[in-house]
């Protein structure tokens, strides 16, 4: 039970990162029709942005941070949205949706090129230490990334539900024609999307970093739980996001420790949020609390 | 007449490929039957992307399952058009098998669920040593004989791949031209209105995505005589999405695309050795370059430059260049 | 006569907003019925439930006495049902003559028997016939996408003739065409209604068009039926020149 106990929190923990990459990909899903197959190069590149402030520059960690989640921003949200995003979405989506992928080959072969094929250590904002509550003992680090992501999606959901900008965002989010109509700046806040999936995916890459470690090709992993996370709790939902990544992370830290229960081999511990995909698309196609959206004409 | 001339210029083209490994070595000749190989894959990435508009990111998984299966059964001692059958026949089941639960719900999840397909089948070739031999690979695959004499010497194993391709390539040129070819066209252009007009869209794309995967198969059951060993490597996520990139490269949704592509995807990296390490990174700002100016690709770039030499420059129609954009309704 | 479609207590409801509230109506054999209305009545909507591109909320749509609710638009479709869009829908990258093949191939044969039996046998000539009838011979061969505005709408509407269908409808047929243009549309459709015995049900817009054409009228706002009748009963009708000029 305490081993349980253990294996959740370190699932919420995970779980709780890939809500946010999962978060970002929805919004800007559904604000642009930009399906970003790049996600998980997204999250992995931030991380190495503060690797060369703190390795180059000798910058301290917190700096360092910052400077990751700036980069992030304005190459990731403004440059992604101004270089790539708007010169293709013209041509229809299909060569929007190619070029992300391209994009993601980029990044990731860039990071390679530019940094190392190596994995790096990543220092953690929380100090790796045990902690015991009721018997139980849990990873502070673990406990700090879950709080700090918490955080992040609940001052998101604040800032999505109480803000004049935020419910903005909603609307352009749902139906950018009407929201036009009622004189949202649909423009501006289709670009704040942009940044604001730069800024998540910033957090995401500091606090998975520590964990998986910095790899270039961490992108492929990370990416892959993303969209799981985002098709498996309803793409047309930022709740459905937060809750389908939360079960992905939870999911696949239980699966790493008792596949032997269920007769699968940790081999195949990777296999099985792809199964829970599959089990999804066949019998909740729109996500467990998704919508379900009409074919439009 | 025109038509006259396009066959003429075709019968030249085998002709001269037939012909080309007479003056080529031994490497070079294996580049350009590996170019074959990839060519026939990438045409069925081609039918799935360019004339039913979904996305595949599993072509090099279809490859692989292509590959094991006649490399498995070429051990077993089952003769190898046995074999090039079934290694066809299974993409297309595992493609209608995958396919179908992915189309019911919109479009782009075909792009999901190739991907989790694609993870999927790498860790299965991987883990499953008794089987695939893991990552130590299966060595030792024998290229076929025919009529008695083995096609083991590397000219005569490219002219038998050659013919080969020649036949797939034909089967597609009719499948395209074909009512189901234009049931094709019209879906990637307005499934909406073609669903309108009697058009079962989703059983067509299903099809579309089953016999491209099955193109896949085909030159994976080449590709293992070809390399004589294989290893889970060329058939994981990467070679997938760079399955993709070359069609769109070549220009998808043009017949000639995916040969154009397949050459700079596999004859390019060998002319720009110096280049090695930085290939896939112009590769990919090659290709949101193409999408942003020339979403035709380089078949369309070349047919743009073409028309500009023969008629003034307004005249030049921009054909196809909805090709990949798609209707909006 | 009896019925050809017959639309029993239809709703369609998006979220909070109900946009066909209860819509019943009988169409007979070789009628052309008219469903006017301001926009945002709910015309296209209802088009839509009735066709299949929308599963309607409540409501039943019966073809021949048949029930029909749920099918999908291909297979109503098959069963002899043609429609237009409001918003021009041919396929730009095929001929014309291609349009006209494609809109009739479903229509006959097996799924196997269009890729291995002969090629297009009888469409040619029927696509021939319709290319004829809507006087586009002199373009049968060149690319929709190239064809001007009132062409593409004329093929538009000729695509949707091109399976001898029983029952046709029109969304805003007239919508962007010319006045010569118009009045060889009308023509061609009074045509096809008298010799083949076409049904249709026609949204429009143009008032003059549709009360010209149409032998019945039925007046659609906010989501209900609020009007029917002949042309000029339905002209002089308080409500519905309230619900126009209303409020």
């Amino acid at each position: 039970m305490a081993d349980f106990l253990q294996l959740l929190i370190a699932g919420l923990a995970t779980g709780a990162i890939y809500a946010l990459a999962a978060i970002g990909f929805t919004l800007l899903w559904q604000t642009s029709q930009t399906i970003n197959f790049a996600q998980g190069e997204f999250v992995m590149l931030p991380a190495f942005f503060a690797l060369v402030a703190m390795h180059w520059f000798g910058l301290p960690f917190w700096l360092s941070a910052l400077i990751a989640i700036g980069c992030a921003v304005i190459l990731l949200g403004l440059v992604f949205k101004l270089v790539i995003v708007d010169p293709l979405i013209r041509q229809g989506v299909l060569p929007l949706v190619i070029s992300t992928i391209a994009v993601g080959l980029l990044l990731k072969d860039g990071a390679k090129e530019a940094y190392s094929a190596e994995a790096h250590r990543f220092p953690s904002i929380f100090p790796d230490r045990l902690v015991d509550v009721l018997g139980v003992k849990i990873s502070l680090a673990q406990l700090g990334v879950l709080a700090v992501a918490l955080a992040a999606i609940a001052a998101l959901q604040w800032f999505l539900a109480a803000t004049s900008t935020g419910r903005q965002m909603q609307a352009t989010a749902q139906n950018p024609g009407v929201a036009r109509i009622l004189g949202v700046r649909v423009e501006r806040m289709v670009m704040l999307t942009f940044v604001l999936n730069a800024a998540l995916a910033a957090v995401a890459s500091l606090l998975i970093s520590p964990i998986y470690l910095v790899k270039f090709s961490n992108g492929e992993t990370l990416g892959l739980a993303a969209f799981v996370a985002a098709i498996v709790g309803g793409f047309n939902q930022v709740r459905g996001a937060i809750a389908g990544g939360l079960l992905v992370g939870v999911i696949d830290n239980l699966a790493g420790a008792y596949s032997g229960l269920i007769g699968v081999s940790s081999s195949y511990r990777q296999a099985v949020p792809l199964a829970l995909l599959v089990l999804v698309i066949l019998f909740r196609p729109q996500g467990l609390l998704g919508r379900r959206e009409e074919r439009s004409v | 007449m025109r038509s006259g001339l396009a066959w003429a210029a075709v019968a030249v083209a085998v002709l001269a490929l037939a012909l080309a490994p007479l003056g080529l070595g031994r490497y070079d000749v294996y580049i350009l039957t590996l170019w074959l190989v990839t060519a026939v894959a990438a045409l069925g990435v081609n039918l799935i992307v360019g004339y039913a508009g979904q996305e595949t990111l599993a072509q090099a998984a279809f490859l692989g399952i292509g590959a094991y299966t006649s490399a498995l059964l070429a051990k077993a001692g089952v003769p190898f058009g046995l074999a090039f059958f079934a290694a066809g026949g299974i993409s297309f089941a595992i493609g209608l098998a995958i396919g179908f639960p992915a189309l019911r719900v919109q479009k782009h999840y075909l792009a999901f669920v190739t991907l989790a397909f694609s993870v999927f089948v790498w860790l299965v070739i991987r883990n499953e040593e008794w089987l695939t031999g893991g990552v130590m690979g299966l060595k030792d695959i024998e290229r076929p004989s025919l009529f008695g004499a083995s096609l083991r010497p590397h000219r005569l194993f490219f002219w038998f791949v050659l013919a080969i391709a020649a036949a797939l390539t034909f089967a597609m040129w009719w499948l395209v031209r074909s009512p189901w070819g234009r049931a094709f066209t019209a879906l990637r252009e307005n499934p909406v209105r073609a669903e309108s007009l009697g058009v079962n869209v989703r059983r067509y794309t299903l099809l579309a995505f089953a016999i491209g995967s099955a193109y896949g198969g085909f030159a994976g059951a080449l590709y293992a005589p070809l390399v004589e060993f294989i290893d889970p490597a060329p058939f994981a996520l990467g070679p997938s999405l760079l399955f993709l990139l070359m069609v769109v490269v070549g220009g998808s949704g043009s017949f000639a695309g995916p040969f154009v592509g397949a050459a700079v995807a596999v004859l390019l990296p060998e002319w720009l050795r110096f280049a090695e390490s930085y290939y896939l990174l112009i590769y990919a700002a090659l290709v949101i370059l193409m999408m942003a100016f020339c979403p035709t690709g380089l078949v369309g770039l070349a047919g743009r430059l073409w028309s500009l030499r023969r008629r003034p420059a307004r005249m030049a129609e921009d054909e196809g260049a909805r090709a990949l954009g798609e209707a909006k309704p | 006569m009896s019925a050809v479609l017959e639309v029993r207590g239809i709703e369609k409801q998006f979220g909070g907003l109900r946009a066909v509230d209860g819509v019943s109506f009988d169409v007979r054999q070789g009628e052309i019925v008219g469903l006017i209305g301001p926009n945002g009545s709910g015309k296209s909507t209802l088009f839509n439930c009735i066709l299949g591109q929308f599963e309607p909320t409540a409501g039943e749509v019966m073809l021949d006495g048949c029930r029909v609710t749920g099918l999908r638009p291909s297979q109503l479709n098959r069963l002899g049902v043609g429609r237009t869009f409001q918003l021009l829908q041919v396929f730009p990258r095929l001929t014309v003559r291609e349009n006209l093949i494609l809109a009739g191939q479903e229509h006959q044969g097996s799924m196997l028997g269009r890729l291995f039996g002969a090629r297009d046998a009888g469409l040619s000539a029927e696509a021939e016939r319709t290319i004829e009838f809507f006087r586009l011979a002199h373009l049968a061969d060149a690319r929709a996408g190239g064809l001007s505005y009132g062409q593409q709408k004329l093929l538009d509407v000729a695509m949707a003739f091109m399976a001898g269908p029983r029952l046709v409808l029109l969304d805003e047929p007239a919508g962007g065409v010319n006045l010569t243009m118009l009045a060889d549309l009308r023509e061609r459709l009074e045509t096809v209604n008298r010799e083949r015995g076409a049904t249709f049900v026609v949204i429009e817009h143009n008032m003059e068009f549709v009360m010209a054409l149409c032998s019945r009228i039925l007046v659609l706002a906010e989501g209900r039926i609020i009007a029917e009748g002949k042309p000029h009963e339905v002209r002089r009708n308080p409500k519905v020149i309230e619900a126009y000029l209303g409020h």
